[in-house]
């Protein structure tokens, strides 16, 4: 077992003594297909949460999104993000000349499934906000790809932002069935759909 | 029993463990044979839950053998990992508020250590006034801090009570198991295992009484099905297992009767407080299943142990005068 492997299994590990992160599967069992997993986005630990809600095999083809200017500004950060999850850096500025979607469909024709927060920031408590366009045109270029809803439920109890210690509190992910977008369907339509689902999901039991 | 008393300690546990897995081994086979019965969904799904609680009990059982087999401090750390896990479920449950992030931090990660370090060390004094004086007294302090004053007695309360069960509760389960007796020196895996299993009976008991007498309920919006009736009974037939397993307690046959039912009717009482506590907490029953927080009712199944552990530690402890 290499290093990375190794610290991973150990970061899953303190996850789920810490949380439980307990993953539910409604509407899709977690199968080893090409999809894109969107959720809620509360905190920073939100990504470790989902990642460690899946089965172990899932998880070296899961991958996160991360800034690149701040998760490569430490050796520490870049190694971890790099190494261990192997995460999709986008930039945050835009150049005129640039697709900021680009390192994801780059990701995504290799064959590998992403985590994405469509809210663009984490919210405050309640409802998740409105999505940002990123997940239609995904949708639109890759629909083959599974689409797949997901709810973090308490995970903001755990690290409140501005702390660095989570508190031990028993969280969960609910994933959904399976979204597509529908033929001529309009933008605003379907993000809104999309966003329904996934606070749907909070209350399904 | 005279006999029993006289065999060696090894033999005596040896003898423990044996009867134990023998009588979970013959009930999980006879469970396997009813299984293949063809029923109806309601016999199904009791039998369902009857299996999950049998592998709890089978759970339990495993780790009281390495509990045994590795001795007292691996047993403490055994102890102090189901408090913790405890704890959780129970902090999942209440409704805590950003400013109590650091008095959480504080029970988890410094409370709960220090509590199964002095177990450990065997300081009995300050392990009895530890979390009821300096940490109630901590706890609001560092809560304070967090700035933020709605609800703010509700929400310690509601952190010292999870402290005071999960941890300070649990934790005198190894404090049993460490408490050196008169006579009685390295036979304190005795004691624990005398405890759980009349708290076990307890629980059993009345649980099966209150099914066939349906009396009226004493507080009816708690439990429908706590009577004084089913209590009693509860607490009768753990002071008689108690009295069967006197052979292997340094208690006089009728001092064994009195602390089996000591034990096993404040266990009892624990878990009827624990119903209104999830009442109140608005979850009607865990039933074994996991709710959508992922609790998984570790709560429910340790805390008439967390209520009856201290009870019957200093009726133990008054009972030798140490």
């Amino acid at each position: 077992m290499t290093l990375p492997e190794a610290a991973g299994l150990m970061l899953a590990g303190v996850a789920r003594l810490i949380t439980g992160a307990q993953g539910h599967w409604y509407g899709a069992p977690p199968k080893a297909e090409q999809r894109i997993y969107f959720a809620n986005h509360q905190s920073h630990f939100d990504w470790v949460l989902i990642w460690a809600a899946l089965p172990s095999d899932l998880r070296t083809v899961t991958r996160p999104i991360a800034a690149r200017d701040y998760w490569t500004s430490s050796t520490l950060k870049h190694w971890i993000t790099r190494e261990i999850f192997n995460a999709v850096y986008v930039s945050r500025e835009r150049s005129a000349d640039e697709d900021p979607l680009e390192p994801l469909t780059e990701a995504l024709r290799h064959g590998d499934s992403l985590v994405i927060f469509p809210e663009g920031t984490r919210g405050h408590t309640g409802d998740p906000a409105p999505f940002k366009a990123g997940l239609y045109h995904l949708a639109q270029a890759f629909p083959e790809v599974q689409l797949i809803p997901a709810w973090i439920d308490n995970v903001q109890r755990v690290m409140p932002k501005g702390e660095v210690v989570p508190v031990p509190i028993l969280c969960s992910v609910t994933f959904g069935a399976p979204l597509a977008l529908q033929a001529g369907e309009d933008k605003r339509a379907f993000l809104e759909r999309a966003r329904t689902a996934v606070i749907a999901l909070r209350s399904v039991h | 029993m005279g006999a029993l008393r006289s065999l060696s300690v090894t033999q005596q546990v040896a003898l423990l463990f044996v009867v134990l897995f023998g009588l979970l081994s013959i009930v999980t086979i006879l469970a396997f044979t009813r299984s293949l019965r063809d029923r109806s969904d309601v016999q199904r799904s009791d039998h369902e839950q009857f299996k999950r609680d049998l592998r709890a009990v089978w759970v339990g059982a495993m780790l009281f053998w390495v509990a045994w087999v590795a001795g007292g401090i691996v047993s403490t750390l055994l102890f102090g990992l189901v408090s913790f896990l405890a704890l959780r479920e129970f902090v999942t449950l209440t409704h805590t508020r950003r400013g109590d992030h650091r008095s959480l931090l504080l029970a988890f990660f410094v409370v709960l250590p220090l509590q199964y370090a002095i177990v450990a060390t065997r300081e009995f004094n300050l392990f009895t006034v530890f979390i009821p004086v300096y940490v109630f007294l901590a706890i609001p302090v560092v809560s304070a801090f967090g700035n933020d004053p709605q609800r703010f007695l509700e929400r310690t309360a509601k952190i010292q009570w999870g402290i005071m069960v999960c941890v300070y509760g649990m934790s005198h389960a190894p404090a049993l198991l460490l408490l050196s007796l008169p006579d009685y020196a390295e036979r304190g895996a005795f004691m624990v295992l005398y405890l759980v299993a009349v708290v076990a009976v307890a629980q059993i008991a009345q649980e099966a009484a209150s099914r066939r007498l349906r009396r009226r309920p004493v507080a009816r919006a708690i439990s429908r099905t706590f009577s004084w009736r089913g209590w009693l009974i509860g607490g009768a037939a753990a002071a008689i297992a108690g009295g069967l397993l006197y052979w292997a307690t340094p208690f006089q046959p009728l001092a064994a009767l009195l602390m089996g039912f000591i034990a096993g009717a404040s266990g009892t009482l624990g878990e009827f407080v624990m119903k209104a506590l999830k009442r109140d907490a608005g979850v009607r029953s865990w039933g074994g299943k996991a709710s959508v927080t992922g609790a998984v009712g570790l709560l429910d199944r340790v805390a008439p142990l967390c209520f009856a552990a201290p009870v019957f530690f200093h009726s133990v402890r008054w009972y030798f005068g140490v």
